[in-house]
């Protein structure tokens, strides 16, 4: 189908201020009187807080005061606290002070006595399951999401039975699995039997996430670094402690946040209770290095996977246990998604997955740009390398083999998705990559450096559904879209905006869209986060604008006769179909709107609609013709995304090094809304995926419990040398059918996609060698190289 | 309780003159803290891990900038050269290309453009224990935390170790003292012209430095001489980045041939001692050779003899093996 707006380039309205640096991120706000805090935070992984005493700071002019974990509200382990007198990690929250400015802030820091009394600590899930191990809480040692807190100790006789070079595998917390495993490993020709780690890390944002708040007339006016918008209100509300509607905020620009902001977290309500302790506006500027603490990281995983092939190369059993490394807190469910990534990605036809979140005193842990599925292609797919050529098969034609089609079905439940285009992104690519061309030129040897080439595969969900959407066209003309999605950075906000306007035919110039502040009106949408927006906001615009088109139809029937029927939308006015003379423009219906009132100008709203979005359209009820509805079209099944990925790297045999040479990625994204907005969204997943591949891990002191990586130099994501400039990226735009224009998410599986096919890459140059980790860094390529062992143990964690 | 990333209070001194700089230096001896780009010192007084009274800012004296040529045929470069000119430097490419080339792979283009000769040569250790600002040996503590039966030590040495166990970690110090550099600190007591043996320190020396410029000196200037000027040059920094950066281990080598056989040569591994290590035994295994395959081989394995690997840094071995053999096979005039 032919669009107007829907697959054209378009600047999204944030860029500029973004080139230009007029953007006002939530640090860049200033209010009269206001004062700053500083967090006191734990120096030790582990520890009871007996006494915090303030009486030194007390004399220092310009100290305000403090709060404790008392002073504020408290939720259920192992919900993460606001701050905390049981702090479970090195730099976690115990007390937050407020002065009249940052230096006496800190300087009452140091004058603050804090008596803790340490209690043991561990980094390794591993020990901590061990008989007699350390347990991360007073109160646990196993929890997450839908996942009690209890305590879970596995027999001596399980670690004994793996030994040190296989997981051990105790009774899991969680597990399911459909068809006949055993049958599946019976029919199998080659089985691939391999325990692995992913190393978890962080997510470091580029925005640190400060965030500044103060009182106005009984409401909170918060201005956060969020990739969310209204989504995110309602739990903001209940860290600040009191009612949604109470809370304004102010969320326009947010510098990185990766699945770390998307949801509300809990240390951003701190301003707002020194303010209302002190009377005063505060600002809490969260440095780099405590975002290292606070910012969230990704799970990693110790795992276990068993995969059966077929003669043809399709797998018949995977048998996958995750044992997943979660912080101390709630974290999140990465490790289901390992099973739900599996069974997607590859369809066995017999599967079972088991797993277990285990708490470690290491920073908390949040959903990280394909929380679990990107874990698990980079574990995996090394695995569907390994047994392609043990049966003769090429790379891609075993993964094209096993790829999800339409007839896709999705975990235990078996659950049929929207669509999955998954080989033709594979074919795509390989066309575009010159596969078969390329793989001549694996292993080959030029000097010190031999050629290896990968292909990578990842799967993320891809959209929701049940959210509402809200246009209004004013008198003078203009259409504005209020999204309450948010703005992660990825521009989606924008292009799904043009859905709307793309039902009105709309010209762009004429659109405004209105963002980024509660106090514009915004209605309940979903959060930024889980490759959602392309398709969740998709459908919420589209029933907005259909809504503002009947409702544009019903007031030319009015004024100019007929039934609405009689009427079409052309260049923003209601034409007759009979009679194109007689028409009335966009502007003078929405004039009409307001005098008509009632649910013309958002006097009256639908029932069905959101508390939050009800409120929306009572500030602007009046201001012209508003489209309000809730997203009640059908859907069936789960809307997928998945990317493929190809690399050519150099690995130099004498240094380790490995040198990005190439590589490209193809998304199957449904329609594409924006070409240089998916270029860019396939190409910056991918970049990510370079780190995850090659650099990037948590490194601790098992010891002493210490971060050693705590700034960009240490925890080194790719640089800009350290990208190819040939990279690029694209789509496979093919329709999603159950989004109104065929659109739908795909911002996670560039990242695992990329990862994967690096590693494949690595493996190749190596001639088949694989490492069961990630990262893996230049010295395990060194070792491997030099034929010595590696300094760590096979399933160690955080300390290589 | 410890705060951390809040610069606190000093008392800021920003002489243009280097006599002005002695004064302040003479009068506020060990409170004094001297910063030239301030890449690194900002960092500690960010961290709070170190609290001077007093900063000495002497990037304003210009005396100390530029690279000249001396009336003996060697350079003369200030010590508050930044990298970037030192890199671009044409003098420098055209006889000293190694130094350029180490310039020119120091951390990133922001840094290089701030950071100077000076500051890079005498920078601090990079074991991340001291920087965690623990009460390490280097800190003035009584133990090493990184050489512990579980310490986290990949960055950490292979040579030379006396209670700590850190690297120097510079890009540029190798390669000067490929070179045969002299440093010329001066103080209002006079001048001291410093070999690189004098110059860069081990923990056996002085625990708490990897310098041996006094409190009340600053380092003016890098001499080099001209022996080495137009050599046979290598330099590599193997990095896991491309920019931003310290190295695993890098290389700087200097190799005169004449004849077809090497005359003489000063071949120079970073990140594997406390102080750049040089190899004499390899320079020795190479003279009076004809340059090839063999040779670089045997120069690589006879580099690394007597290496004494900690928990996880066994790879340095095998890399700083081939890193010298590489710069043996592959330097050029």
């Amino acid at each position: 189908m032919a669009y107007k707006l829907i697959g054209k380039n378009f600047t999204p309205p944030d860029l500029i201020a973004k080139v230009t640096g007029s953007a006002k991120y939530a640090e860049d706000f200033r209010a009269d009187g206001m004062a700053f805090c500083k967090l006191i935070l734990s120096p030790m992984p582990h520890g009871v807080v007996k006494k915090i005493d303030d009486s030194e700071a007390k004399k220092v002019k310009g100290y305000l005061g403090m709060i404790t974990a008392d002073d504020v509200p408290q939720f259920p382990p192992p919900a993460d606290p606001i701050l905390t007198n049981e702090p479970m990690h090195v730099g976690a929250p115990i007390a937050a002070v407020a002065a009249e400015t940052e230096a006496i802030a800190a300087e009452c820091v140091e004058k603050i006595k804090v008596t803790i009394e340490p209690l043991p600590f561990t980094v390794d899930p591993l020990d901590s399951l061990y008989p007699q191990g350390p347990d991360a809480r007073s109160n646990g040692n196993v929890a997450n999401v839908r996942l009690k807190l209890q305590t879970v100790k596995w027999e001596a006789s399980d670690f004994a039975a793996a030994g040190d070079n296989k997981l051990p595998m105790g009774k899991p917390a969680e597990e399911w699995h459909y068809g006949d495993l055993e049958q599946g490993f019976k029919d199998a020709k080659v089985i691939i039997e391999e325990s692995f780690v992913t190393a978890g890390y962080s997510h470091h944002s580029l925005e640190p996430r400060s965030a500044m708040a103060f009182w106005q007339g009984g409401k909170c006016v918060i201005h956060v670094s969020s990739q969310s918008q209204s989504f995110i209100v309602p739990g903001l509300a209940r860290y600040i402690g009191i009612k949604p509607e109470d809370v304004l905020l102010v969320a326009e620009y947010c510098g990185g946040g990766f699945g770390s902001k998307g949801t509300e977290y809990p240390i951003c309500s701190v301003p707002a209770h020194l303010s209302k302790k002190f009377s005063r506006p505060v600002m809490m500027r969260i440095s780099r290095g405590e975002e290292y603490a606070l910012g969230s990281a990704r799970p990693g995983f110790q795992g276990y996977a068993k995969l059966g092939f077929r003669e043809d190369g399709k797998m018949t059993a995977a048998d996958i246990y995750v044992i997943q490394e979660n912080g101390p807190h709630m974290g999140f469910w990465d490790f289901r998604n390992a099973g739900e990534a599996t069974s997607f990605m590859y369809q066995p036809l017999n599967m079972r997955w088991r797993g277990i979140s285990v708490l470690t005193n290491t920073p908390p842990r949040g959903p990280q740009r394909g929380p679990g599925e990107n874990q698990t292609a980079a574990a995996l797919e090394p695995l569907i390398d390994k047994a392609a050529r043990q049966l003769g098969i090429d790379r891609v034609a075993i993964r094209k083999l096993n790829a999800p089609d339409n007839n896709a079905k999705v975990g235990e439940e078996r659950e049929s998705v929207t669509s999955s285009y998954h080989k033709d992104a594979l074919d795509i690519g390989a066309e575009k990559f010159g596969w078969a061309e390329r793989i001549k030129k694996s292993g080959q040897r030029k000097g010190s450096k031999v050629t290896g080439v990968g292909v990578g595969g990842a799967f993320h969900p891809a959209g929701a559904n049940g959210f509402d959407g809200i246009v209004r066209i004013t008198p003078d003309g203009k259409l504005h879209i209020h999204t309450g999605v948010g703005n992660l950075g990825t521009f989606s906000y924008a292009g799904t905006a043009r859905i709307a306007a793309e039902v009105l035919g709309y010209n762009w110039d004429n659109v405004v869209i209105e963002r980024g502040d509660m106090r514009k009106g915004l209605p309940w949408n979903l959060g930024q986060f889980g490759s959602n927006t392309s398709f969740t906001m998709a459908r919420t615009n589209y029933v907005a604008a259909v809504n503002a088109k009947q409702k544009l139809l019903e007031i030319a029937a009015k004024d100019l006769g007929g039934a609405p029927d009689d009427y079409d939308l052309a260049d923003e006015k209601v034409v007759s179909k009979a009679d194109p003379a007689k028409s009335m423009t966009f502007a003078k219906a929405a004039q009409r709107a307001i005098e008509l009132g009632g649910a013309y100008s958002g006097a009256e709203t639908p029932a069905e609609i959101n508390p939050i979005t009800k409120g929306a359209v009572a500030m602007m009820a009046g201001t012209g013709l508003v489209g309000v509805a809730k997203d009640t079209l059908p859907k069936k099944g789960m809307v997928t995304t998945s990317t493929a990925a190809f690399v050519e790297i150099e690995l130099d045999v004498e240094t380790g090094s490995v040198t990005i040479v190439d590589a490209l990625g193809v998304a199957d994204c449904g329609t594409i809304i924006h070409p240089q907005n998916l270029a860019h969204q396939v190409k910056s997943g991918m970049v990510m995926g370079f780190g995850m591949a090659k650099t990037e891990r948590h490194v601790y002191d098992p010891k002493l419990g210490i971060p050693a990586n705590v700034g960009y130099y240490q925890t080194k994501p790719p640089s800009y040398l350290d990208v190819p400039v040939s990279l690029s990226g694209g789509g496979v735009d093919k329709p999603d059918p159950q989004s109104p224009m065929g659109t739908k998410g795909m911002g996670e599986p560039p990242l695992g996609a990329s990862a994967a096919a690096v590693l494949s890459a690595i493996s190749d140059a190596l001639g088949g060698q694989i490492f069961n980790r990630t990262p893996v860094t230049q010295d395990h390529i060194i070792n491997a190289l030099a034929k010595q062992p590696q300094a760590h143990k096979p399933l160690q964690v955080n300390s290589v | 309780m410890i705060v951390k990333d809040v610069m606190p209070n000093f008392d800021l001194f920003q002489p243009k003159q280097l006599k002005d700089a002695f004064a302040i230096l003479d009068k506020f001896g060990k409170d004094a803290w001297k910063m030239a780009g301030g890449n690194d010192s900002l960092a500690w007084f960010k961290d709070r891990a170190k609290r001077p009274k007093v900063v000495v800012d002497i990037s304003g004296i210009a005396e100390l900038k530029g690279v000249k040529e001396t009336s003996d045929g060697g350079i003369e470069i200030g010590a508050l050269t930044t990298l970037t000119e030192l890199s671009k430097n044409p003098i420098v490419r055209a006889k000293y290309r190694v130094l350029a080339d180490a310039a020119s792979k120091v951390a990133s283009p922001q840094i290089r453009n701030t950071g100077t000769l000076g500051g890079n040569a005498a920078q601090d250790a990079r074991c991340w224990y001291y920087r965690y600002g623990l009460p390490c040996y280097r800190a003035g503590g009584n133990t090493c935390f990184a050489d512990t039966p579980e310490g986290v030590n990949r960055e950490h040495a292979l040579f030379d170790t006396d209670r700590c166990v850190t690297v120097n970690p510079s890009d540029t110090a190798p390669a000067l003292v490929a070179l045969d550099a002299k440093f010329v600190v001066r103080g209002s007591k006079g001048e001291r012209v410093l070999s690189a043996e004098q110059f860069f320190i081990g923990p056996k020396i002085d625990i708490t430095h990897l310098t041996s410029i006094k409190p009340e000196e600053i380092l003016v200037s890098i001499r080099i001489p001209k022996d080495w000027a137009g050599a046979r040059f290598y330099f590599e920094k193997a990095a896991e980045r491309n920019s931003w950066d310290f190295a695993m281990v890098n290389v700087a080598a200097a190799i005169v041939v004449s004849n077809g056989v090497v005359e003489r040569s000063r071949i120079v591994c970073g990140a594997v001692s406390a102080t750049p290590k040089r190899l004499p035994a390899v320079e020795d295994s190479i003279k009076g050779k004809a340059l090839g395959d063999d040779i670089a081989k045997v120069a690589g394995q006879t580099a690394t003899r007597g290496a004494r690997p900690l928990n996880y840094n066994k790879y340095k071995i095998p890399l700083m093996a081939n890193l010298v053999t590489r710069a043996v096979r592959d330097a050029t005039a």
